[in-house]
């Protein structure tokens, strides 16, 4: 019956996306496809989390689509079940935004039928229970989501942002379909539950890992497979960059769960030492990239690759605790992942609705050409805030539950036996604490020199506030971070089949303990109780207030502000986004991104200002995908003489081809 | 439980009491040790008291945040500063938050404060801001090193629980704890803002960091961001006394004379840590603010290699 709703619902969503093409143009398509969305996305929603809650036995079911002698299959068990409350939460918040939103669009006919193809495909890359129809619906959601990225496509930037993503998502696709053929095997063995029947042998498992981390990571952004991502993100309209960065990089999430800790059956530890170094460097990387920015979106973006990080740590050690039989550490770790996984979703769709929101009102995405909105959008510039204190990890909100539970399996890892691990845990949770910290600084930087301050433009000084659709989905999702953030043992235990069908085990049940508190081991060893931490802080804060304007002095007068005595009224003179990371620049900067400050001073006489350059690179893409761009335009240049060989020459080639093949044939066999 | 509720309320009040004075007490001895008369002990009330008296002037750019943060930073330190078992442990509340958590809610401070160096829109607050996140990127995660250290050897995050196993006979000389004490000083002068990281000090300095951030407030709101400050500070003080000399500590269901007894020692503690870092303010200079890095990362460091021993081998 869940399993018939849900379906019924991503057909829905298919439907509509031919719907929409028809009525692109009427006015009221807009608000039409996103209500119908956001309606099928809370029924979705509905059934996902009565299916997860229940804890209800999987269920399955064949359709007569897709390969003739395979047809489709499609499951909902515990893992979807999480993975599909993601998505529809996303999907039904990121609708009710753009009802609001997307009556600004100024092309909704390149939007509207390509935003219902999109969840749907999200949708069943969840639900597959195959290797075609999993690739089929993967490529789907790629191929949708591409064609949202070049929306508008007349600007220079998005055409390259999607030229970038249509590669990389061919190169993880790509990976993912030898994946898939190597747990098939020879026969053909293409159902989920044929795979794990197979047992593959542990050099073939190894491979499927790199694949996996290759083809998932690279969608979900993992370093430095990344490139794309901060280039698309921010190029799609607002609600979907909400999707993409808060949503599809967890149905890649799902991806990898899905292949290494479902498919593939017996891990091996040295895995999870490939994992965690991949992942604390993607989540340092992460942040300091996002420091560098100074486009609000692209910051949001990069941003979520650090937190793609936290969670890559988190399913390491639960890959480490699992190989090593350590089944409660494993579901810890691995809950820990899954918590960020959800909490990510909430934060970084309400951030980006927020960036959305901020380039509604102004029509600036650069950070430097804003300022002060507080004063002119104080709704949003609240949840904004919630959302960037969430972001990072700051009591008594969401995203400080899961990096905590994150910090305490780090912290019983030294039972880990091997000796590679225990070298590296370590280390590992030295990169975590630290992007927590830069994280920080990041959001800081982001909120104050968005938000606060004073109007750097006249676009940002005449401001206002945005619709109340847009502001309800905002609320909503921050209200969550709240909630999640008070009382996290609600949410960890519906996660409970989740890690108890993937490593084994779950954590305790969570609600027993006084004022609803997280316990993970035992009291004595550690505890958390953000309920409690939110109401004494709430009950200090108020007694202090009411203590000092009752008791000493509630006067108030407003002057101009002192700076020292420097009455300097420019707005030019304050703090820039690029200043704000300068001191952050050249502590880590001259490292990662060989930064290089340098002054540009005009001979006298000559009336030109002084300049300070900056020059910071991306020793990534310098290092690694810059020559291989080259390598291939050379190839292709070498190549290309071969369109214009006489037809004597051609049948040539063609014979000596043909020859070496069979030639390569005979010696195989 | 009632019994309990009380030790935890005069607890509360007693950090909260005696918080100023022990920022008065290092400014006296910090005088003394220059040979100047300073001003007395319990200047810091006055000052308190004076500044809640006083209207508040406030930029026309600020807005309802900038209004806000001074009870948002008090309540994030005071919770933070409830938690830590000054004279007893076993403390009622003690499950509610770790000191993981303690930690983040000290980093909740810093992020409004450094907020707030950023709303009115100046270029003091701005400077502030940007140099008091580069400090905390680096001194929070030498912290967690820390605190990685302590619950390895203690098998806890729980302050309590740490501090009873620091006073049982079963911890011992360990390498770690020399190297995770030495991190937990330096984090401690950074957190603080004390010489040679920041001076507490002065104004009207291109060196200054938690003055530039604070530099728009006034009235009441200096007067929560002050209280704030030193709150911080007896926190700190109070961590390393519990953790590093946790003798005199009354515990859970002790009688009034143990009580009495572990305020006396609490005190007394208080006493030795501030004379100990007066000495050491005047002692030394203040550092470039991109010396900074080096003393913090010098920190992360002891921290890492402390955890790793700890990693490594339990005897360490």
């Amino acid at each position: 019956m869940t399993l018939t709703i849900v379906l019924a619902c991503a057909a829905a969503l298919l439907a509509l996306a031919p719907v929409a093409v028809m009525i692109g143009r009427l006015p009221a398509a807009t608000p039409f496809v996103y209500g119908v969305s956001a309606v099928v996305a809370a029924i979705s929603l509905a059934a996902a989390s009565a299916h997860l809650l229940s804890a209800a036995a999987p269920l399955g079911v064949t359709l007569p689509v897709g390969l003739p002698w395979l047809g489709a299959h499609l499951r909902l068990d515990a893992l979807s079940a999480f993975f599909l409350v993601v998505v529809d939460l996303g999907a039904f918040a990121a609708s009710v935004f753009a009802l609001g939103y997307g009556a600004h669009e100024t092309a909704p006919g390149r939007v509207l039928p390509f935003y219902p193809a999109f969840l749907a495909g999200m949708t069943l890359v969840v639900l597959a229970d195959d290797a075609f129809t999993f690739l089929l619906s993967w490529e789907f959601m790629s191929l949708s989501s591409w064609a949202l990225v070049m929306s508008h496509h007349r600007v220079p930037d998005n055409v390259r942002a999607g030229y970038i993503y249509l590669l990389m998502a061919s190169f993880g696709t790509l990976a993912l379909l030898l994946g898939f053929g190597l747990l098939a095997g020879s026969g053909g063995l293409y159902t989920f539950e044929q795979m794990r029947a197979a047992h593959p042998s542990a050099m073939l498992g190894a491979l499927v890992l790199i694949l996996a981390l290759i083809g998932a990571g690279s969608k979900a952004g993992i370093v430095p497979l990344h490139v794309w991502l901060p280039l698309a993100h921010p190029a799609a309209p607002s609600h979907v960059s909400a999707l993409m960065s808060g949503v599809m990089t967890k149905v890649a999430v799902y991806g990898f769960v899905r292949i290494v800790f479902d498919l593939v059956g017996h891990p091996v530890w040295w895995w999870s030492i490939l994992v965690l170094a991949l992942a604390g460097i993607t989540t340092v990387m992460g942040v300091l990239y996002a420091l560098m920015q100074h486009d609000l979106k692209r910051l949001l973006a990069y941003h979520t690759v650090e937190n793609i990080g936290i969670i890559f740590i988190g399913l390491g050690l639960a890959l480490a605790f699992a190989t090593h039989g350590l089944n409660f550490a494993a579901a810890l770790a691995f809950t820990a992942a899954l918590l960020h996984v959800f909490n990510h979703s909430l934060f970084k769709s309400l951030l980006f609705f927020g960036a959305g929101a901020v380039l509604t009102a102004t029509g600036e995405r650069d950070m430097e050409h804003l300022g002060g909105l507080i004063h002119r959008m104080p709704r949003t510039a609240f949840v904004f805030l919630i959302g960037c204190a969430a972001i990072s990890a700051l009591p008594p909100l969401n995203g400080f539950v899961s990096e905590w539970l994150t910090f305490q399996a780090v912290l019983l890892s030294p039972q880990l036996p091997s000796w590679g691990l225990k070298l590296m845990v370590p280390a590992v949770g030295a990169l975590l604490a630290l992007s927590a910290a830069l994280a920080a600084a990041c959001f800081v930087k982001a909120y104050g020199v968005t938000f606060l301050g004073r109007p750097r433009t006249t676009a940002a000084a005449v401001a206002t506030e945005t619709d109340p659709f847009s502001l309800a989905a905002m609320f909503l999702l921050a209200a969550l971070c709240l909630l999640v953030g008070i009382l996290p043992g609600l949410f960890i235990n519906a996660l409970a089949p989740v890690s108890a069908m993937l490593v084994g085990g779950h954590m305790p049940e969570q609600t027993g303990a006084q004022w609803l508190a997280l316990v993970p081991i035992a009291e004595s060893r550690s505890s958390y109780d953000g309920l409690l931490v939110f109401l004494f802080m709430v009950l200090s804060g108020t007694l202090a207030a009411v203590a000092i304007h009752r008791l000493a002095s509630d006067r108030l007068r407003r002057a101009p502000a002192w700076d020292c005595g420097y009455p300097d009224l420019s707005p030019a003179t304050q703090y820039t986004a690029t200043s704000f990371a300068q001191p952050i620049r050249r502590v880590f900067g001259s490292v990662v991104f060989a930064a290089r400050e340098h002054g540009e001073m005009p001979p006298p006489g000559d009336v030109r200002p002084a300049r300070l350059i900056v020059d910071i690179h991306d020793l990534i893409w310098d290092a690694l995908y810059a020559p291989l761009a080259s390598g291939i335009g050379a190839a292709a240049d070498r190549l290309n003489r071969l369109q214009f060989l006489t037809i004597r020459q051609f049948l040539t080639l063609v014979f000596c081809t043909l020859v070496i093949l069979l030639l390569v044939l005979a010696i195989w066999s | 439980m009632i019994a309990d509720l009380a030790v935890q309320g005069a607890q509360m009040l007693l950090v909260l009491l005696l918080a100023p004075l022990l920022t008065g007490f290092v400014r006296k001895v910090k005088a003394r040790l220059l040979r100047r008369q300073g001003p007395p002990l319990i200047q810091p009330y006055r000052d308190l008291a004076r500044l809640m008296r006083k209207e508040v002037v406030l930029a026309e750019s600020a807005s309802w945040l900038f209004r806000v943060i001074p009870y948002l930073i008090f309540a994030a330190t005071w919770v933070a500063a409830s938690l830590v078992p000054t004279f007893r442990t076993g403390l009622v509340f003690s499950w509610s938050a770790d000191l993981i958590a303690l930690i983040a809610l000290l980093g909740s401070a810093r992020f409004f404060l450094a907020l707030a160096g950023l709303d009115v829109g100046t270029s003091f607050g701005g400077i502030g801001s940007s140099r008091e996140v580069m400090i905390a990127s680096l001194a929070e995660p030498a912290m967690i090193m820390i605190v990685f250290t302590l619950a390895l050897i203690a098998g806890s995050t729980q302050l309590s629980t740490m501090a009873e196993f620091m006073a049982s006979p079963a911890v011992g000389l360990r390498v770690s704890l020399a190297l995770a004490l030495i991190a937990l000083i330096m984090v401690a002068i950074a957190e603080n803002g004390r010489i040679p990281v920041d001076n507490p000090a002065t104004h009207l300095e291109l060196t200054m960091v938690h003055e530039a951030m604070v530099l728009e407030y006034s009235g009441r709101h200096l007067a929560l961001i002050e209280l704030s400050a030193a709150l911080k500070l007896i926190l700190y003080v109070s961590i390393i006394a519990c953790l590093f000399a946790p003798w005199g500590l009354a515990a859970a269901g002790d009688g009034l004379p143990a009580l009495a007894i572990g305020i006396a020692t609490y005190i007394g503690k208080l006493a030795v840590g501030g004379f100990l870092l007066a000495l050491f303010e005047t002692s030394i200079a203040k550092m470039r603010v991109f010396r900074v890095p080096e003393f913090l990362g010098a920190a992360l460091m002891l921290g890492l290699l402390a955890t790793l021993l700890r990693f490594v081998s339990g005897s360490f």
